[in-house]
């Protein structure tokens, strides 16, 4: 076309070298075996803490199936708990009234029903915008709560559901009070939904989503289905935190209305913020700072330990925009300049 | 000329006891190069609008290759060929500007919903981006973010990205809208530039444009069709004159 006298003055960019960095961004970099290598070291230097780990790992997962909405689809939500609480009951009653008790099915069979759950309340809570949507997601959680208060007679009501025991891991892995067969067991499962969540998310779907969170009504105009797209992702999304709820239920053997609670939702996503939204290992990042600090000040001061926390997010907010994963990357260019 | 590829039959969009749109008889002939023009409030982006489907008419028929489209979303026109561009810029901030046209191509091509390989994978899209991006010499600047390229390219890209649909219908809205006249030749020169398979309404306020890439002028009023003929017709009309062309000199 007409450009073309134009272009020589610019570095040529042949399609070959584009196609090549365009690759190079999706490519694994080697400090993505960090968390893993991390995760491993925790099991021999601090043997005694497996338990907790466990439940950094279960939060992990939950942060993440928030991080495909939140991060990714750029769509709000405080009543993220709702399909962690669907998975937490789901494998606690499968266990407790059916005698389902095959650890690894009861999880699939749990994350399979709230990726139903999240289906039908997705297709109508994302009709929906903007502070509408918000305060919706908030209210859907809230029913779901109540509604396991007022059925006691299967969730157990306030008092929680008792009565959940599972087989051994692959008829082989004892349930032990260490907590370490639980602690591989969450490891592994994370490591699946962690890989699964990295491809779909770099798939030209998790591109459109993005595409959703910078500009929505242009997507709109290049022909993309939004609600189509936002309803699959928002499926997708309360699957893996029933996957999560179903881990809490097995590793726990107890389940509480605690679950469905609002401040689990609130927490969920401050986690989140705190790690870094729209980057996968924000999740990481923010669980682990987040139940560590948690941990570690409610031991200094009982009744004081939420000054702590609050202190910790109010600068994050104000002064590592992105998160501690932000904060990582800048810190990072600053040092190395190199591109991530 | 030949037959008409879009069709407005009787359209009224009120939104309360304000007329927005009022009874819109509007052809759009294949392969024209036809604008819109009209002062401050006439309604022609709400025209663009309800032929996109980001609004649905009070009444009236739109019909696009001689089939009705009037109760078709967005989406779906869009996949039929209508594309548009925005006055105001509507790009993915924080993308590189090869990631905003392949979001364009990889949902015409069909594959924006794959789940299961990189987007980087799909050479063909990479390709076809990097080709389009070229021939608006913008092929250096696509692995930057497109927030950091000066609004003038931006606005550039606002049209590729519409070009990355295939269109058969394109409408730009005011092109060139924000970007000094100096620079708008950059613009004239793409629109001028375009294959004549695709039809292009263009609405546009800086007159020396409109009649350098117009071969047929529609002129709106209050949410009407005022008048519509050539380039000369249209500036030799006096009534057209008094509503629009008299108040551009005070713009």
């Amino acid at each position: 076309m007409a450009f073309t006298g134009v272009m020589a003055e610019h570095p040529t960019v042949t399609p070959n070298s584009t196609r090549g960095f365009f690759r190079s961004r999706q490519r694994l970099k080697w400090w993505e075996g960090l968390p893993w290598v991390l995760a491993v070291s925790a099991f021999f230097v601090l043997p005694d803490y497996m338990a907790f780990g466990t439940q950094v790992l279960i939060t992990i997962i939950f942060a993440l199936s928030l991080d495909l909405i939140v991060g990714f689809a750029g769509v709000v939500t405080l009543g993220h708990a709702a399909y962690f609480g669907v998975g937490a009951y789901a494998a606690g009653m499968v266990s407790a009234h059916l005698g389902w008790t095959e650890p690894i099915s009861a999880l699939l069979l749990a994350g399979v029903i709230a990726a139903l759950v999240g289906l039908v309340s997705g297709a109508v809570l994302l009709r929906y915008h903007g502070l509408t949507l918000l305060m919706l997601t908030l209210a859907t959680a809230i029913c779901l709560q109540e509604f396991a208060n007022v059925n006691e007679d299967v969730t157990g009501g306030f008092d929680g559901l008792i009565g959940i025991s599972f087989k051994p891991l692959l008829g082989m892995f004892e349930y032990d009070l260490w907590g370490h067969t639980y602690y591989w067991y969450s490891l592994v499962v994370l490591l699946l939904v962690f890989v699964g969540v990295r491809i779909v998310m770099n798939s030209p779907f998790g591109m459109s989503l993005i595409g959703i969170r910078e500009n929505t009504d242009r997507m709109h105009a290049i022909g993309t289905p939004v609600y189509k797209r936002l309803v699959t992702v928002y499926t997708l999304s309360a699957g893996l935190a029933g996957v999560a709820g179903a881990l809490f239920a097995e590793s726990n053997a107890y389940v509480t209305l605690d679950v469905l609670s609002f401040a689990r939702s609130g927490t969920i996503l401050i986690i989140l913020i705190l790690g870094g939204v729209g980057r996968l290992y924000g999740a990481f990042v923010g669980a682990v700072v987040y139940m560590v600090l948690e941990d570690e000040l409610a031991k200094m001061s009982p009744e004081f330990w939420e000054f702590g926390v609050g202190l910790v997010l109010v600068l994050t907010v104000m002064f590592a925009q992105g998160g501690l994963i932000g904060l990582f990357d800048r810190l990072r260019k600053y040092i190395g300049g190199a591109p991530t | 000329m030949s037959e008409a590829v879009l069709q407005t039959v009787g359209l009224h969009k009120h939104f309360g006891a304000l007329r927005v749109a009022h009874n819109i008889h509007f052809s759009l002939e294949r392969g024209a190069r036809h604008a819109l023009i009209g002062p401050n409030g006439a309604g022609k982006t709400t025209f663009i609008n309800l032929i996109t489907g980001v609004l649905s008419p009070t009444s009236g028929r739109i019909s696009l290759e001689g089939e009705d489209i009037t109760d078709l979303g967005q989406a779906e026109r869009s996949r039929l060929g209508i594309a548009r561009t925005f006055q105001i810029n509507q790009l993915f901030r924080g993308l590189t500007v090869l990631e905003n046209v392949s979001l364009a191509i990889a949902e015409r091509m069909g594959i924006a919903g794959g789940m299961f390989k990189p987007l980087s994978a799909y050479n063909h899209v990479t390709d076809e981006a990097i080709a389009l991006l070229e021939d608006f010499d913008l092929g250096s600047e696509a692995l930057r973010r497109i927030d950091e390229l000066p609004y003038g390219r931006q606005r550039l890209v606002e049209i590729v990205i519409a070009l990355g649909q295939k269109p058969s219908v394109l409408l730009l809205d005011e092109p060139a809208a924000g970007i000094p006249s100096s620079e708008s030749q950059h613009i004239l020169d793409a629109a001028n530039a375009l294959s004549g398979d695709i039809t292009v309404l263009v609405i546009e306020h800086d007159m020396e444009i409109v009649f350098r890439i117009a071969d047929y002028i529609t002129v709106m009023v209050s949410g009407e069709i005022f008048t519509q003929g050539t380039p000369a017709e249209v500036a030799a009309d006096e009534r057209v004159r008094a509503v629009y062309l008299g108040q551009a000199h005070h713009v």
